[in-house]
């Protein structure tokens, strides 16, 4: 029994910080592929490279792990960009600038909740309709123009909090804030119902369109940050930016061990999974991989990352279920 | 002299920790019906599953008409002429009678095509043969459980299988279903085939034996003709220990009337229901699958809509739009189908039991972890559910453990009322008595129960008070005093209805 014990443990142990044994092999690996991978500078670098999709991660985590999903973040991102920096340009205000971007995120999300909850939607088509509604509106509103000399809202994407990049510092805060919902608050213990057994969690008394709605609406002031941030970064309000973010947020909270079924995920899981993108990114540019190549390798890797959770989940399962359940039914059986 | 037609010498096998079968000597003689019973977890499902070529075995050998064999997979099984039937029947809802009859073996003319005619003539041959009347064209989504169940028959008998294992066919159809069932049966059992039927209901048992065997802690405790065996003696081999017949029913005072529900009415089919209940009380609902009884107490519970009726808590009328509204009311629900409605698999033990109650815990939204921990053992010890700790995975316990984590869930609540629907439904004995304990104990705290079940003699035992259902409607009541199987039959058959 004891040996179970510890077996099971160590199977707990095993499924929920592998990411991060994978993370830290990663970083021992680049480091001696190439010395300046571990230099300050590279990692500041890779750090505020990947901090504007990460920021996605963490809406697609709350949401896969509510049996959700948002393909749109790439576009309402761009819309809440383009829009924010309009209100700028218009205003000199960069608060008011900064809240209409969250606002628009918001909004459109507050679209997406509606459709899944209200019409029954699945996430996958409400969103994808959404992913082409906030470009066409994006496109319309600037007449497919960019929208330069930006100004000083270019403090969003460069400026510094002592050495902290701005969008590293949202990101860290961003990701501080998916980890307290998820663990720490009953709308984070709800979730994790609504997604791991929608039916029973209705049956517990759980508003289900309630938590789901919420959901959107986090990821909503999520994606209307990551607009601003981008666009900041970048120097222009660009209609056009962030095609195929979403899917790149969704490969780090993938691979950071977000169950696509539901119910499983962890803001530290994504936040490793963001940085495995980047640090995979960045060693192959340092070392000089040829770029169609990575994107071939990065694929693979995706592929590779949930394969092998699959089938660990299988295995798991089968020794789980074969190792724990007859003892109990045994002491059960003689009690 | 009968001849073996399957025969598994020595098996054993082991995960991980725990030797699930220990030296399984196990055998069918053709046209004959050998039952196998045991407690959940005693290795039933294993040593089936290695017949079917699931698992494989560690140790120990397979025969099959004498003939040394090895089952590789259920494929192979199923060429070796082994079918299973399962409990838990997995189907296409959008696959024809006939299209799932030949599933994966459709017969094929030129280019691949399927050859529909044919599969037509051999269907209709088929049902002409079994003497049933299906429509070809029907889709299992609007077939019942025992329809669906009749199908897999026809599947082995279609892939002319010998080996028939059937487990625990009956948990879900009705008393009527069975009879059609068991005719099947004896039928097979008179065309030569062996069957093996898993079962852990004796009135069945006995009905139906050849041989029983009787499994427990992964060995073969008994194997013997049916007519040396009485139930008691099955029991008391199943569990290893003398079972009293009896319930742990006891008398308390019964109060005043704590819930009254008049004139429901609903979607799901059922209307101008009326009850009441009274503090410490466990009232009964009986009556034949899809009398509706499940589908009043969902209306009740908030989980599904009404056209019209009221619902008083304590002599106040109260509102009930959802079942956040009903826990308010102080009235929970355990539901007949634990795994759709009652658990969420995969997160741990103390998620699921404070699923219903987050405000004693979060504070302003804020966890509060310790009080959690400690309020969520203090529960399940109380209740008895046997774990490793409360981080581990709900999937990963026995049926019985997993019910009692649900009923640990709605006693967080401690609510006044409690609908128990099939409560010990795919539950072994041990954990049967439990819950009948609990329930019990809970009505001596002055709390009522509702307690919705298909299997007569339990709701003999535990009730107080009685409602019988048929076609949606509540067809009689009795005390406890008029409590009889006959009686309660033939309300539920609706056979007394008043000549007009």
């Amino acid at each position: 029994m004891n040996n179970l014990m510890t077996r099971e443990k160590w199977q707990t142990i095993k499924s929920r910080y592998s990411i991060y044994l994978v993370l830290i092999v990663m970083i021992i690996v680049c480091n001696l592929l190439n010395e300046n991978f571990l230099s300050p500078r590279n990692l500041s670098n890779i750090s505020a490279q990947i901090s504007v999709t990460t920021i996605l991660a963490f809406g697609e985590t709350i949401l896969i792990i509510g049996g959700l999903l948002d393909l749109s973040c790439g576009s309402v991102l761009a819309l809440a960009g383009v829009l924010s920096v309009y209100v700028f340009k218009e205003t000199g205000s960069l608060s008011l600038a900064f809240a209409v971007g969250l606002i628009v995120g918001v909004l459109c999300n507050f679209v997406n909740g509606i459709l899944v909850r209200r019409f029954n939607i699945p996430a996958f088509i409400a969103t994808l309709a959404m992913m082409t509604v906030a470009r066409g509106i994006a496109l319309l509103f600037t007449k497919g123009q960019n929208i330069y000399q930006i100004g000083d809202y270019v403090w969003f994407g460069q400026g510094k909090i002592g050495f902290v990049p701005l969008p590293v510092f949202f990101m860290i805060i961003v990701g501080i804030v998916t980890w307290y919902i998820l663990g720490h608050t009953s709308f984070g213990r709800s979730l994790y119902a609504v997604g791991g057994n929608e039916e029973a969690a209705r049956a517990s008394g759980i508003n289900v369109g309630r938590i789901k709605i919420g959901a959107y609406l986090i990821n909503g002031a999520f994606v209307g940050l990551a607009g601003i941030l981008l666009m900041a970064r970048t120097n222009v309000g660009a209609p056009n930016a962030g095609q195929g973010y979403e899917f790149e947020a969704l490969t780090a909270a993938i691979i950071g061990g977000t169950s696509f079924s539901g119910g499983l995920g962890t803001a530290g899981g994504t936040l490793a999974g963001a940085f495995i993108v980047g640090f995979l990114n960045n060693i192959m540019n340092l070392t000089g991989v040829d770029s169609y190549l990575q994107q071939v390798i990065k694929g693979g890797i995706i592929a590779l990352a949930v394969g092998y959770d699959m089938w660990a989940k299988v295995n798991r399962t089968r020794k789980t279920l074969g190792a724990a359940k007859l003892p109990n039914e045994r002491k059960e059986a003689k009690a | 002299m009968q001849k073996t037609l399957l025969e598994v010498r020595n098996i054993s096998k082991s995960f991980p920790g725990v030797k699930a079968l220990e030296d399984v000597c196990f055998s069918v003689k053709e046209g004959s019906v050998h039952v196998l019973c045991g407690e959940n977890g005693a290795g039933k499902s294993t040593l089936m599953k290695i017949i079917n070529g699931i698992y494989q075995p560690d140790g120990g050998e397979t025969l099959i008409k004498g003939q040394k064999v090895e089952i590789t997979s259920p494929i192979k099984a199923g060429e070796l002429g082994v079918s299973m039937i399962f409990q838990e029947l997995n189907y296409t809802p959008e696959m024809t009678i006939e299209e799932s009859l030949f599933a994966g073996r459709w017969p094929k003319k030129s280019f691949g095509r399927v050859d529909w005619k044919t599969i037509r003539q051999k269907t209709l041959q088929l049902l002409k043969q079994e003497n049933l009347s299906y429509d070809p064209e029907t889709k299992l989504k609007d077939l019942s459980i025992s329809n669906l169940q009749m199908l897999e028959i026809l599947k082995a008998i279609s892939r002319d299988a010998d080996i028939i294992i059937m487990d625990e066919p009956t948990s879900s159809i009705t008393n009527k279903e069975i009879e059609i069932l068991f005719e099947k049966i004896a039928d097979l059992r008179a065309r030569g085939k062996g069957i093996v039927y898993i079962s852990h209901k004796m009135d069945e048992i006995f009905r139906i034996a050849d041989e029983i065997s009787i499994l427990r802690d992964g060995k073969v405790i008994e194997t013997r003709p049916k007519d040396q065996f009485d139930i008691d003696s099955v029991i008391s081999l199943m569990v290893g220990r003398a079972l009293g017949q009896g319930y742990p029913k006891e008398e308390v005072p019964v109060g005043d009337v704590v819930l009254e529900v008049d004139g429901f009415s609903g979607p799901a089919g059922f209307s101008n229901v009326s009850f009441n209940v009274r503090k410490g009380e466990i009232v009964g609902f009986a009556g034949l699958v899809g009398a509706g009884r499940t589908e009043v107490m969902r209306a009740l519970f908030g989980l599904d809509d009404r056209f019209g009726g009221t619902v008083k808590v304590h002599g106040a009328p109260v509102r009930v739009r959802n079942v956040q509204d009903s826990i308010r009311n102080g009235v929970v629900m355990l539901s007949e189908d634990r795994r759709r409605y009652g658990i969420v698999p995969i997160r741990d033990v103390k998620e699921n039991v404070t699923l219903a109650s987050m405000d004693q815990f979060f504070q302003k939204g804020r966890l509060n972890a310790s009080k959690e921990r400690s309020r969520v053992e203090e529960i399940c010890k109380k209740i008895n559910v046997k774990m490793a700790s409360i981080d581990v995975q709900v999937s990963t316990l026995s049926g019985g453990n997993q019910q009692k984590v649900v009923l640990s869930k709605w006693m967080l609540q401690d609510p006044d009322i409690l609908i128990l629907d099939e409560p010990t439904r795919g539950i072994d004995v041990g954990a049967k008595f439990e819950i009948y304990k609990l329930m019990t104990n809970l009505v001596k705290e002055g709390k009522s129960i509702i307690m919705v079940s298909s299997e007569l003699p339990e709701l003999i035992g535990m009730c107080d008070r009685m409602y019988v259902m048929a076609e949606g409607r509540i067809t009689g009541e009795l005390d406890r005093a008029e409590f009889s199987q006959e009686a309660i039959m033939r309300y539920a058959m609706n056979m007394t209805r008043k000549a007009v």
